[in-house]
């Protein structure tokens, strides 16, 4: 292959043979939407609050191959906005992006509200992930959703004043005032954290027997992470379950709102702690996308080199836990052995290890090392052996087979109603995958095959997640004899200062590196939303830009909020250890989950 | 006031050898499961590729005793809401019934406690009492990880004790003798697991079942249930559910040893004078260690089952299977095509 194999690569653009308004008007001639055009060529369509629910239904039931999915739903705090960039923004504006994987076409719904009344209807009873997204909405910005069936805090505690996404609520705990707390307080926090059963429409016993109900968490070994689950049980068999998140929320959507487009690349890598650059994808790809920037192809082939190399050790991880959570203790040590040696890569490349921050605007932070490839092409050679000693260990393994096939089991069509993304959908035999549906960032030219189950369960899930291990070594294989020379970063202003060294020389270098270090670059007002295909499902960044060195609203949809939000259906009839090997079968990360 | 009690030729020479002897051999078992807790973690690390613990002493060797200073150094706590009295007693009884069991072990042709005529009955006896230890820790805690997991560990003992029983009885048949020095004699031309294969099979799982130990260790599976039912304790007494443990494991090991491999006898196809130059305790201590180390094995290789697999498996397989070994054994001994001991008696 040449070395400018990547030269007509093409980034997917979404294709619309036709417009949507017209089919839905085929429908219902009354619906008045607006169209709005943004940069990431998403259809956008405002609609008012009373015609929401209608044009939902349409959308998902009425249409040919509807939009089945709720991608993402949240809102932003428009009050500060300077470029609001369409006349229908009023103070809140709460947004659907939806999905139809049939078409392979996605759909984004606007809706205003005033701050005097900041109340619309819940689409909740047409896709059951709504539930969640509502919650979200709710807490972070005090916006209700009527006829809702539990709208209480999600991520925040019970007990938080104020919505934390709202522009006037501080970032800061220097904004506010010294903590204290009082010992009536502290009872009353106490209080809150009362499983009450009564609140979540449990009973406490049915005719025949009283249940018990079981505190998984925050602290079990098992959770993976600060993650509740209060279990009711009769005996050890779960009744019902509900899963309590927000132990690990950090505020990330609200440290976007002050960090510069540049700084808040470190803060992504956390998000998906095990992600590693897989997290800096999205945000760099939207951010690029916001300013116009090409990548050069160098830096597109080596983000997607190091992004599958994140795959694997996301994923060895996930089998060596996965095992252990069976019950075998040997795996994980060998496989942290392979991630050893392949976080020493990652170490040549970037100087860090988990969270290495190693994309940039336009690029990667530096060239590849002297001698890279013989690094890389070891890893390539020694790894297939090992995943082949793994499949006799753990996979061939039948106790660990009794253990986990035809358990946590759900079909396809579950599994889209819930949003899960990934190799959890993939599992069930669906095969869509983000990079060979919706190529992006150079996938395209890359030879992979995407690795789908039958059955849905425990071990199809992780069977998924081998295979990918050995595709994304194919991938790498590619990246390594294929590498294009040329830059590492784009020439672009927005992305690289002038040169230090001609700073002293003249004024028209000087100010321009004065201004792109001490405030970062300045992003044109934009609205855009980017996914890949993340290691636990379809991660995405939305961006709203004011034109400022600071986004003004950053939102993440991380794959593990919506896989957590299935569990109550998923573990209902099992026995409590089959709700372990569930939960180690999802790969969620709770960073992932609260942000 | 016990000595007036008492007969006046209590403390004659015999019952004051005997009394050393039972001082010895405790003064022996205890440090030997604790540098068994070593042992177990050094070799699991090399399997796993990694060394294990191997700073305190010569190879880490003195771990053991700076755990154990540790765990003496820490608060004996009991939580409030627990059942006081038998919250303590739980871990106690654990102990001491393994330690009672080791009372009918021939450890050699003049080591043994005692040389009881139903020794493998008491044996029995003290393992079924051993459960009383986990149920009661787990219902005395008030804690519902602790209960489910005696409540596993009910199940799952009176489960397996059950073939384990069985799986003795084609041993006892061919010896014709409820006493393990007598069986241990018995296998002087030949070891029991020649015949005894099945039998030798379903007693170790059910042994390691009834130890707690991974494959089988569900009342404490740590990923499900934390630690189980010693989720709630801590220090010394803590320190007597992890002896009793690993004295289970040394228990199995040597009751195997003494039922299937010849006790301390040196195998048979050895010559007598290559044989005698070992001691019959090395011999004995030597096989026990080959066993041990096979159940660490077990525990770096197999993942756990659920808890009604592990019971359907019991009664579905284990206990057939042990009847049939009981069959199959009363059949070719009555015709004569095994010979046993109790031959001698009945021509």
């Amino acid at each position: 292959m040449s070395n400018s194999f990547l030269k007509n690569s093409k980034d997917w653009q979404v294709q619309a043979p036709f417009p949507l308004l017209d089919e839905i008007h085929a429908i219902n001639a009354g619906l008045k939407l607006e169209r709005q055009l943004l940069i990431d060529a998403t259809e956008t369509y405002w609609i008012d609050k009373q015609h929401l629910v209608m044009l939902m239904h349409i959308l998902r039931f009425e249409l040919m191959h509807g939009f089945d999915l709720c991608f993402d739903l949240t809102a932003i705090d428009e009050r500060v906005r300077e470029n609001k960039l369409a006349e229908q923004v009023s103070d809140f504006t709460v947004v659907y992006h939806l999905r139809s994987y049939f078409r392979n076409r996605d759909v984004r719904i606007k809706v205003a509200l005033s701050a005097s009344d900041k109340s619309l209807d819940s689409v909740s009873s047409i896709w059951s992930n709504a539930n969640w997204y509502e919650r979200e909405v709710w807490d972070m910005f005090g916006i209700t959703f009527n006829n809702h069936p539990h709208l209480a805090r999600i991520l925040m505690p019970t007990t938080w004043i104020g919505h934390p996404l709202l522009k006037d609520h501080p970032a800061r705990a220097t904004e506010m005032d010294p903590f204290t707390l009082s010992d009536t307080q502290q009872d009353i926090e106490q209080q809150a954290l009362q499983f009450k059963p009564e609140e979540w429409g449990m009973k406490r016993q049915s005719k025949t027997s009283d249940f018990s109900f079981l505190n998984l968490g925050p602290n079990h070994p098992s959770v993976h992470g600060a993650f509740r689950i209060v279990l009711q049980m009769e005996g050890e068999e779960i009744i019902d379950c509900v899963p309590d998140i927000g132990y690990h929320h950090r505020g990330a959507e609200k440290m976007g709102e002050r960090q510069s487009w540049h700084s808040y690349i470190p803060y992504t890598d956390r998000i998906d702690y095990l992600g590693g650059v897989m997290n800096n994808f999205p945000y760099v790809m939207a951010v690029e996308q916001l300013a116009g920037i090409t990548v050069p192809d160098r830096a597109k082939t080596i983000r997607i080199m190091t992004a599958e190399m994140f795959r694997i050790l996301s994923h060895l991880l996930f089998y060596g836990t996965f095992a252990q959570d069976i019950g075998a203790l040997s795996p994980i040590f060998y496989m942290f052995i392979d991630r050893e040696k392949l976080f020493g890569i990652i170490e040549a490349f970037t100087g860090a290890r988990m969270h290495p921050s190693y994309f940039r605007i336009g690029g990667v932070a530096q060239d590849l090392p002297k001698g890279w490839d013989t690094l890389v092409r070891e890893y390539v050679n020694y790894l297939p052996k090992r995943l082949d000693e793994y499949e006799k260990m753990v996979m061939q393994n039948s106790l660990l087979k009794a253990r986990t096939v035809d358990i946590g089991a759900y079909s396809s069509s579950e599994a889209i109603e819930w949003g899960i993304t990934g190799p959890g959908l993939r599992a069930t035999g669906y095969s869509w995958d983000l990079r060979k549906q919706r190529p992006y960032g150079g996938y395209d030219q890359f030879d992979f095959e995407v690795p789908v189950g039958h059955k849905g369960d425990c071990y199809d899930r992780c069977r998924v997640r081998v295979e990918e291990m050995r595709q994304s070594i194919r991938i790498i294989e590619q990246c390594l004899n294929n590498m294009p020379e040329g830059p590492y970063k784009a020439d672009h202003p927005q992305t690289t200062p002038p040169d230090k060294s001609r700073t002293m020389m003249d004024i028209d270098s000087l100010i321009p590196h004065f201004v792109n270090v001490s405030w970062g670059p300045v992003i044109p007002a934009g609205e855009v939303s980017v996914s890949v295909e993340a290691t636990k499902g379809i991660m995405a960044y939305h961006l709203v830009s004011d034109g400022s060195t600071m986004s003004y609203r950053t939102r993440i949809r991380t794959p593990s909020f919506a896989h957590l939000q299935m569990l109550p259906l998923i573990s209902q009839g099992q026995m409590v250890a089959d709700l372990i090997a569930t939960l180690g079968s999802i790969d969620y990360v709770m960073a992932d989950v609260d942000r | 006031m016990m000595a007036d009690l008492m007969p006046v030729d209590f403390i004659n020479t015999q019952t004051l050898f005997k009394l050393i002897e039972i001082a010895v051999i405790l003064g022996l078992l205890i440090p030997i499961a604790a540098m068994l807790v070593w042992v177990e973690r050094r070799m699991i690390g090399i399997w796993q590729d990694r060394h294990g613990p191997n700073r305190v002493g010569p190879g880490g060797i003195l771990q053991s005793l700076a755990d154990l200073l540790k765990i003496l150094g820490k608060d004996e706590f009991t939580p409030k809401f627990a059942d006081r009295f038998t919250f303590i007693a739980a871990p106690i009884i654990a102990a001491v019934t393994v330690l009672m069991s080791f009372a009918v072990i021939p450890f050699s042709d003049t080591i043994g406690v005692s040389n009881l005529n139903i020794g493998v009955l008491f044996f029995l006896a003290m393992t079924s009492l051993a459960v009383y230890g986990v149920v009661l820790a787990g219902w005395a805690s008030k804690n519902k990880y602790a209960l489910l997991g005696s409540m596993r560990a009910a199940a799952q003992t009176i489960s397996y004790e059950v073939f384990m029983g069985l799986s003795l009885m084609g041993v006892v048949l061919l010896t014709g003798s409820f006493n393990l020095r007598d069986i241990v004699l018995a296998q002087q031309d030949g070891w029991f697991i020649s015949t005894q294969i099945i039998g030798f099979i379903v007693f170790l799982i059910a042994g390691i079942a009834e130890s707690h130990r991974l494959p089988f260790d569900l009342p404490e599976a740590e990923t499900e249930l934390t630690a189980g039912f010693h989720t709630e304790y801590s220090g010394l007494k803590f320190a007597l559910f992890f002896l009793g443990e690993y004295l289970g494991v040394t228990l199995i090991s040597a009751m195997s040893v003494t039922l299937f491999f010849g006790g301390y006898l040196a195998p048979s196809f050895l010559p007598a004078n290559i044989a005698n130059m070992i001691p019959a305790l090395v011999w004995f201590i030597g096989k026990v260690f080959i066993l041990i180390m096979f159940f660490i094995l077990l525990r770096t290789s197999l993942p756990r089952p659920r808890f009604d697999q592990l019971l359907a498996f019991g009664w579905k397989v284990m206990l057939p299977l042990a009847l049939f070994n009981l069959l199959l054994t009363a059949v070719l001994r009555l015709t004569g095509v095994i010979s046993g001991a109790g031959d001698i008696n009945h021509g």
